[in-house]
């Protein structure tokens, strides 16, 4: 379903990925994991357009993605669930979902999508009319997911949901990822949780320092020493 | 009829009425007022147009000195008529902000950056005015030439109802432009925008499009309410029609009556023009700066304690005192 081959990115005279390759499969759950700057949120601004690539080539579906902005991508079927949430703050959470469905397509499939959200996450259902900004953590977390869902997506990027969690959201929200993925979406999962990550997802990458150092099933990778002992504390 | 359509069409109706009224020898003074009031509020509409969603440009100056002086040399050394020298002003100041518009959105200089940005450019058409002095007659200004009693072709008309109607008719113009924008698509995506440009990005947003079709949008008008401006006064100076002194005006008569507000920029235009008014009534030529002294406290006090401004506070106002109602069955 999409395939990265070799891309290369950075900032200015920083490199931050080097000849970066995965691929994933529809249907598929994917995680990378790797220690801060390893370049995982990097690549996921690639993926969905935030950042060029400066090398190498970006594949959805059969088509070629290379150097498209980010609103071509999402019309594309990639919904991107940033780093940080990046909810918009001052609007409702009503609004907030209604702007995930921003593109026409998504637009007139916008009741189905919204119930489809709300049915996810009944939370957001009781606090529709409720300003983004004073939702807690976990919560302004469902709703950056259910806004990406309400594109349509075929694959979701997800940006280290856990991050600035409390350990009980955390589980949580883990578990209703799982539940985003019975329902047939794609994942692509960037996390530093790697023990609660690798029990999620079916494959998984390590980058460290802005190379794939290693890929695998995720309970292969889990077996690993170095990462037991690196990433998961054991 | 509905009630705020009712109220509107018997406002409407008591504007259109105005110039009849028996004023005795006040009319031609009353008349000047109220067209100023709606050009100059028709100009706060198209700066609240991108003002409104975080796009705060100290530099309007730039598209109303383009648009007026443009119409005016085009007639005064072409004889070219200002329906054909105002499109052309306008689109040139659309291509100013274009040239403005897109690095600074393709690159994200956002806020203070962009704020800066527009603030060079209104000066920079300024002193381009002052230093093509053959052209221009520099910081002397330039009087419109005369095409030797009224005449619709040149735009002059020595009756001040004529303008009084034109000026009328281009601000219920402008609401109506306010209004459509309001209710489109574009508002969601720009109000998104406002908030977060990358999340905005990562919904489908095209950032750039959308902030450079409103600054396009809202340079036109303004450029258009210049053209009309200087039709009405004969006479364009580089001061009055552009670099930062009438870019501020523009943004505090804004900010005073409210940004988010159908009305809120013509209730700010009318309020700093009586006060102007009375000053200059009361002080004469005394104290000159006067007027700009006042507009400056009040603005900070209006920043500290009404942000939405006049016609945005009234409303959280009747808000506050209708709501309890709505809650009391609980």
């Amino acid at each position: 379903m999409l395939e990265v081959r070799r891309v290369t990115a950075g900032y200015g005279a920083f490199t931050a990925l080097w000849d970066v390759s995965l691929t994933v499969a529809a249907g598929e759950a994917v995680a990378v994991v790797g220690p801060n700057g390893a370049g995982k949120t990097t690549l996921m601004r690639v993926i969905s357009g935030l950042v060029p690539s400066r090398g190498g080539e970006l594949v959805f579906e059969g088509t070629p993605l290379t150097g498209r902005r980010a609103h071509q991508i999402v019309a594309h079927g990639i919904a991107h669930v940033p780093e940080g949430r990046r909810i918009f703050p001052g609007l409702t959470v009503a609004e907030n979902l209604k702007m995930g469905a921003f593109l026409p397509p998504a637009r007139r499939a916008y009741r189905q999508s919204l119930e489809r959200v709300y049915g996810l996450f009944p939370v957001l259902a009781e606090r529709r009319a409720q300003r983004a900004g004073s939702l807690s953590g976990g919560e302004q977390q469902m709703l950056a997911i259910g806004r990406a869902l309400m594109s349509r997506p075929k694959l979701i990027l997800l940006d280290e949901p856990s991050m600035g969690l409390a350990p009980v959201m955390v589980f949580r929200l883990f578990d209703l990822i799982r539940r985003v993925r019975a329902e047939g979406y794609t994942i692509l999962v960037v996390e530093q949780n790697v023990r609660q990550v690798l029990k999620l997802v079916d494959r998984a990458y390590l980058l460290e320092v802005g190379r794939i150092r290693m890929e695998g099933r995720a309970e292969l990778l889990s077996e690993q020493d170095f990462v037991r002992k690196a990433y998961m504390g054991l | 009829m509905s009630g705020p359509r009712l109220a509107a069409a018997l406002a409407i109706a008591a504007l259109v009425g105005a110039p009849f009224v028996p004023m005795g020898g006040m009319r031609q003074y009353v008349l000047h007022v109220a067209i100023q009031i709606f050009i100059w509020a028709f100009i706060g509409s198209a700066w609240s147009l991108m003002g409104r969603f975080g796009l705060v440009s100290l530099g309007h100056g730039a598209f109303l000195g383009v648009g007026a002086y443009t119409t005016v040399l085009l007639w005064n050394h072409f004889r070219l008529t200002p329906w054909l020298g105002g499109p052309a002003g306008v689109g040139l100041a659309v291509l100013v902000a274009l040239v403005l518009g897109y690095p600074c959105f393709r690159f994200r200089v956002v806020g203070h950056y962009f704020g800066l940005v527009t603030l060079a450019v209104g000066e920079v058409v300024r002193l381009l005015i002052i230093a093509e002095r053959d052209c221009t007659d520099g910081s002397l200004g330039l009087t419109l030439k005369t095409a030797g009693g009224d005449s619709l072709l040149a735009v002059q008309f020595a009756d001040k109802r004529v303008f009084y109607y034109a000026a009328l008719l281009v601000w219920l113009a402008g609401l109506w432009i306010w209004h459509r924008v309001d209710r489109s698509m574009a508002r969601a995506a720009l109000e998104a925008i406002g908030e977060d440009e990358t999340a905005a990005a990562s919904v489908g947003i095209h950032v750039t499009r959308f902030k450079l079709g409103i600054t396009v949008a809202s340079a036109a008008l303004t450029a258009f309410g210049g053209a009309l401006y200087a039709q009405y006064i004969t006479y364009v100076n580089p001061d009055t029609l552009s670099g930062i002194g009438v870019s501020l005006k523009i943004v505090f008569a804004v900010v005073l009556g409210g940004m988010y507000s159908l009305l809120g920029p013509l209730i700010g235009t009318a309020l700093t023009t009586a006060l102007s008014e009375g000053l200059r009534i009361a002080f004469g030529l005394k104290f000159l700066g006067m007027a700009e002294t006042i507009y400056g406290v009040l603005l900070i006090v209006f920043i500290i304690f009404l942000p939405a401004g006049i016609a945005g506070g009234a409303r959280r106002l009747v808000g506050r005192r209708v709501a309890p109602v709505t809650a009391s069955p609980a």
